[in-house]
Order: C-alpha cells, then structure tokens, then sequence
C-alpha cells in the first residue's frame, strides 16, 4: 500500500513565481479526490508534484511502501500515443514495468477489452479518435493495475459523448479500488465522479470538503465566487 | 535483420577487399605524367609481365616528394632535378635514375599580343612581361613551376619582384592553371603531353616550342627502406628496373597521342 | 572477386568520350549535357559502373557508421541533461560546416605513415575514404537527430517518465518512434558524403581503378579540359541521388500512412 500520501509543506517556485505555497495535506484510499479551481490556480503543478513528475522547491512528498511510483499511473488531458498499433502501445507499458514478454499480450488484450477498444487492437493508435486515445491511455494506465490513477482535466478536449464514455471508465477503476485524484473544470463532472473536493485557489489549499457540502454550502468566498463562476481566471 | 546485416557486409566487403590485394606498390607521380595518359598505356604492360597492380597517386612534384618523404608512397616518379637531388640529400630516397624526358612548351592566344612567337623561351618571356600580357602560372611546387622559375630567371627577369597583375598564380595542377589561362586568353607554360591531351584550348595554341632549355627530364626514386621500413623494396625496384629496361624504354618511346610520341626515353643516357 | 582491371580492356568511355559534343551556349549546353549522361549511362561501360559503384559502397558506408555512432550521440544529449549540455549543441551545430577539405588533410595527418595510424596502412584505399566521410558526416546526423528527439521529447517525456521510462529505454522508445522523421538527417548526411570532393581526393588520392570515386573523377575530367565527359558524370551523379532520396521520401510517406 503506498497511500497514505503525505504532503509536508510542499511548495513550488518558478521563474521567481509562487505557483504552489507551502501546502501540508494527507490524501487516503477509499475516496475519489476532485482538485478544482480556476485556471491557473495550479491544480496540474499540485498534480504533477504528487506524481512525482515536478521536483518541489520545498517541502517533502511523501509515498508509503516500496516503490511507489511503480504503483501509480497518470492520464493527461491530451492522451501521449506511440506510433504503433494500440495495442502495443498498451503492452508498452507493460514491458516498461518489467512484466514477461510472453504475458504482455494477454494483459494488453484483457485492458482493452475492460474499456472496449478490441476492435481497435491492431489499428495504429495515433488515428483513433481523441474519445478512442484517452480511452486508450486510460486502457495502458489499467493494464499496470495502479493504487493511485491521477488524470489532468481528461474530458477537456472530448465531446459529451465520448466524455461519458470516459467517466465511466473512469468509474469502473474507482469500482477496482483504485484511487482517483482527478483535476476538472466540469462541475458536472465532479459532482458525477467525485467523493471529496480540493478547492486551491492561487496556490493555495482554499477548501477541502465532502463533494455534495462543497457545492451546496461553500465554506470560502473564493469556493462561492468560483461555485458562482465569477472565477473562471485566477 | 538479416536482409541489413547482408547489406552492410556487402558494403564493407566492397570497400576492404581492395585492401586484401597484397601485390601492389604506390607511386606518386605528377598530374602532368598521369594526365598526358602514359601511366594508361605503360602499366598494364608491367603488371602483365610481373603481376604486380601499380597505383598511381598524381600530384604536383613538391608534393610527390612530400609523400615519398612522409612514407606514403614507395617510389617517387617527377621531373624537377634540384628538388629531387634534395629528397635524396636528405636520405629519403635511395638513388637518382634517369628514366625519359619530354619537353615544355609556352602556349597562348593565337592573336599573340605579346609578340611572343618564336623559337627563343627567355626572350618571349620578356616581352611577355615588358607588354604585361596575361600569365598563368602553376606556382605550386611541381616539376612545371620549377621549370617556369628556372625560365624566367634565364631571361633575367626577378619574377618574385617584378610580378604584377598580369601573372595569376593559380597555385593548382596543370589542367587547371591551362583552363584558367584558356577562360583568361593568358599565356602558359606546360608540358606537352599535358597539352597534347587537353581538351580545352580555347584560343589557345603553341606560341613557343623547340629551344633547349626547354627540355623536362624525368626521374625514378626508390623511397628509402632504411628510413621507412615498410616499403615496398623487391617490388619498387622491380618497376624501377622495368621503366629504365629496353622493354620499358620501348613502351615509353611508343606511346603517342594522334600519332605525335611524348615521352623520350633517355636512360642510361 | 575483384572486377577485371580497368587499363585491361578497351577504354570505352574513349569511345563514348569520342561521341560527345562540346556543350553550346544556353539551353544547348543543357541538352547536349544531358545526351552525354544518357550516352554515358547507356554505354554500360564497366569503368563508370566501377566508379558509381565505389562512390555508393563509400558513402553508404559511411552513412551506416556515423549513423550508427551519431543516432544515440544525437538522442543522449537531446534528452540528458548535464553540465555544458548547451555549449555541446553549439559546438555539435558547427561542426556541420566542417569543410571537407580540412577533415580530409586530418585525416590524412592521422592515417599516414608519418603519422600515428600509419601502421594501419589504410591511406590511399577505399576504407580511408569511408573514415575520413563518417567524420565529416557525424556531426550532421547528430545534431539533426539531437534537434529531432528534443522536439519529440518535449511531446513525450511526461507520459514517459509517467509510466517508468528513463534514461536509455526513453531515449530508445523516442528514437524509434520518430524513425521516419530521422530518415531525413540520414539523408542530409548522405547528400554531403556524396556531394563531397576534398576529403576523398586527399585520403584516396584518385587513384584510377581503386580509390576513383565519381566526385574525384569530375575533378579530374575537369581538370584535363574534357568538360562535357564532367558535365555528364554530374549528371549521372546527381540523378543517382534524387533517385536515393526519392526512395526515402516514399518510404517516409507510406510509413506515415500506416503508423499515423
């Protein structure tokens, strides 16, 4: 188990801005986390330092167990695919996590089915649809079973349609077990997905609370400002 | 990968298996020899009778001798007595043979507006210089620029002084310095085989031929296998020996472009 | 294996040399040039086709080899990141105008007896030649694929270093993936071994029937005033090339049609 996650007064700085002030929080399993805010707020840049993808400036983050970044996946808001057939390019990440050539097929096999991409098997993955790749990233981001699945803004770029298709994978990993940490502009969405509710505005942890309280009763005038959409720009 | 691995072995079994071939020595010899075509003609003979594949490396004679002194080459083959009585001074070769000679000629625009026909080099070279019609000349160190030097210093002309826009060194080979001098209407010194196979004249045509100091002896030198090791000794004496052999005086003697002979064999003489 | 010496059999290209006209002014020069590498190609005379065919053994060799040194070079500093990382990309930029005659002379120094590989006895032959094109080239395929990955990793390297890929297996994966587009910077590299004179002339020294490659051979065809035969060379020369990049751009646009 590498959850809890520990944050101890992490904080990022770049090009002489504050992006993220010293920020300390603990995020368990069993929950999906929504990270809202306005843009720029710095829900990706709180993202990625989780993830490991950033180095903090301060601060320490910190994983439980072995390996724990072994244990985790991402899924961005524009899906990154190799040129190969979309299912190499799931039995590519297998082969990064060091499973035996002679399984990775099946297990490239048994994700695309879970988000029912068979059909698309062999078909090279850079021509899918963009609704096709991200159910593709989610498919690679499925097969390495991970304890913790953060997407960045994942249905920003997608229509209605295949935005549902996409929230209801999405749900099926939170079903698994997995824990979500999801960033999202669609309040919609959150409200659909979400269990609990980071709110960080300007850098900053603004509100944290159970996903129907922060809708139906802010506790911060930054939240209620935001909740009223007069915050759509930090 | 087995359709690349073929290729590539391919491409590296081209270019190495020149290197197998064991039974060949290296000459470095001048443009003027290799251009004027003697080396076509008289090879093939040599390496019928010894097997042995003779390559050619043509360049100025200063630079032939650089190689010969460098190690590079087995045998030096030029026509520039002074520099090749220096290479031998200096122990980079074994001994001086004289093998052939041919002669030079002084070729310019047929309107001839230095009035330099004749049949007196020192003196066409002077009104040449007094009208400051255009010169080309070689200025790299070969057999050709020494001959030219020696030239202008018979007619009591100081050219390193008393050059001025008119002599264009070309400082390159002498197909070269005779396309500049054809593009440039200019006068020009150069052997006559060189001249015999060159095909772009232009205006130009012989202005002077026939006076003794015109004549271009050629000599052979074996490099030195005290101070280079690795030369090829048997086999560059076996060539040297061929070239000054009745045989290989004959094959000198024959080779003619449009009937015209180029080569005077002379050695021993 | 070696190809019947070229001084042993009638010198046909005299023939051919006999058949063609000295090019006119103006458009006749190009057509009387272009019957001339017809007349050439068509003759089939040995001596040209052992020429064409050292020219492509070495520069194809050459290609091969600073490919192979010059990819990884390329793609190490494009994702690596270390001290001096930027003067490296100028320094590597530069050294794609390396003149080849300079690379040529030291070369030369090098694989000379006189020098410290003269033990090798490689000057004058066909592998020098091979040597001293790969150095001239290395730079070009290094720094044109440097710039090929660093662009694509800034597209790759999140997802990535997300799923576990670093150092050398994320160098690989970006590699391959942009094969095509590195496709290009071999091509540029071949363009200049091909192109090239100076290195060749010094380190081969034209020696007919060996080291005569189709560059070097101009030169000397040049250089004896017989301009039309040159013209004609270039020609057969310069139509092999396109015909090789050609090739390269169809492969390039039927890979893109496959693998999107």
């Amino acid at each position: 188990m590498i959850l809890p996650l520990r944050l101890e007064e992490v904080s990022f700085t770049a090009g002489g801005r504050a992006i993220i002030a010293p920020t300390s929080l603990e995020i368990h399993a069993g929950t999906s986390t929504i990270i809202l805010g306005a843009n720029g707020a710095g829900k990706s840049v709180l993202m990625r330092l989780m993830h490991g993808l950033l180095a903090p400036s301060a601060g320490r983050v910190v994983w439980q167990g072995r390996e724990p970044h072994r244990r985790q996946a991402m899924v961005f808001q524009r899906p990154v695919m190799l040129r190969r057939s979309a299912l190499a390019n799931v039995a590519y990440a297998l082969e990064v996590a060091g499973v035996p050539r002679a399984e990775r097929e099946g297990q490239a096999m048994a994700a695309l089915k879970e988000v029912g991409l068979v059909s698309c098997a062999d078909r090279p993955a850079r021509i899918l649809s963009g609704g096709e790749q991200q159910r593709l990233a989610l498919a690679r981001a499925w097969a390495l079973h991970p304890e913790v699945l953060f997407l960045d803004e994942p249905t920003a770029s997608l229509d209605p349609g295949a935005t549902r298709e996409i929230e209801s994978v999405i749900r099926a990993f939170d079903a698994a077990g997995t824990k979500i940490i999801m960033s999202t502009h669609n309040l919609g969405q959150a409200r659909r997905l979400g269990d609990e509710v980071l709110f960080i505005h300007q850098g900053r942890i603004a509100e944290r609370s159970p996903v129907e309280r922060f809708f139906s009763k802010p506790a911060s005038p930054e939240a209620e400002a935001f909740l009223k959409g007069e915050l759509p720009w930090a | 990968m087995g359709m690349t691995s073929r290729v590539l072995i391919g491409l590296l079994l081209c270019t190495t298996s020149v290197l197998a071939q064991d039974k060949f020595i290296t000459v470095a010899s001048t443009t003027s020899t290799e251009q004027s075509g003697l080396f076509k003609h008289l090879l093939p003979i040599f390496e019928k009778k010894t097997g042995i594949d003779v390559r050619v490396i043509a360049q100025g004679t200063g630079q032939a001798l650089d190689t010969g002194r460098r190690g590079d080459a087995d045998v030096v083959f030029v026509h520039a007595k002074a520099q090749e009585e220096k290479f031998i001074a200096e122990g980079h070769g074994v001994k001086r043979i004289e093998v052939m000679y041919n002669d030079f000629v002084l070729v310019g625009p047929k309107s001839d507006p230095a009035k330099a026909r004749g049949k007196d080099i020192a003196a066409a070279l002077k009104k040449i210089k007094d009208a400051k019609a255009p010169f080309a000349s070689r200025a790299d160190r070969s057999g050709t620029h020494s001959a030219e030097l020696r030239l202008w210093k018979a007619a009591g002309i100081d050219i390193a002084k008393e050059k001025g826009l008119w002599y264009r060194e070309t400082g390159s080979g002498m197909g070269p310095t005779l396309n500049t001098a054809s593009g440039m209407n200019a006068y020009a010194l150069t052997d006559r085989g060189t001249w015999l196979s060159f095909k772009n004249r232009g205006s130009l045509e012989v202005i002077v031929e026939g006076d003794k100091r015109l004549f271009n002896q050629y000599g052979v030198i074996l490099v030195n296998p005290a101070k280079h090791p690795h030369v090829k000794k048997e086999m560059g004496q076996a060539f040297i020996d061929w070239l000054v052999s009745p045989e290989g005086q004959k094959a000198i003697a024959d080779y003619k472009i449009n009937g015209e002979q180029l080569f005077y064999p002379n050695a021993g003489g | 294996m070696r190809p019947p010496h070229p001084y042993a059999q009638p010198f046909i290209l005299g023939e051919v040399r006999a058949a063609l006209r000295m090019p006119g002014a103006g458009m006749d020069a190009i057509f009387d040039s272009l019957r001339n590498a017809g007349l050439l190609i068509v003759s089939g005379d040995p001596t040209l086709l052992e020429i064409v065919a050292l020219s492509l053994a070495v520069s194809l060799s050459a290609v091969v080899l600073a490919t192979l040194l010059g990819l990884p070079l390329g793609a190490a500093i494009g994702v690596l990141r270390f001290p001096g990382r930027r003067a490296l990309i100028v320094i590597l930029n530069a050294l794609m105008g390396l003149p080849p005659v300079v690379v040529g002379l030291v070369v030369y120094l090098v694989l000379s007896r006189a020098g410290p590989l003269g033990e090798l006895g490689l000057l004058f032959t066909p592998p020098a030649m091979v040597i001293a094109q790969t150095v001239l080239i290395l730079p070009i395929i290094a720094a044109l694929s440097r710039q090929a990955v660093e662009d694509a990793w800034r597209e790759y390297e999140e997802q990535l270093t997300s799923l576990g890929a670093r150092g050398v297996q994320a160098a690989r994966t970006v590699l391959w993936d942009i094969r095509f587009s590195l496709l290009t910077a071999v091509l540029a590299g071949l363009g200049r071994a091909s192109a090239e004179v100076g290195a060749v002339m010094i380190v081969g020294g034209n020696i007919d029937g060996v080291t005569r490659v189709m560059t070097t051979a101009i030169a000397l065809e040049t250089s004896k005033g017989d301009l039309p035969l040159a013209l004609g060379l270039g020609i057969v020369l310069i139509a092999i090339v396109l015909a090789l990049n050609a090739a390269a751009f169809l492969v390039k646009e039927a890979a893109q049609r496959r693998y999107g």
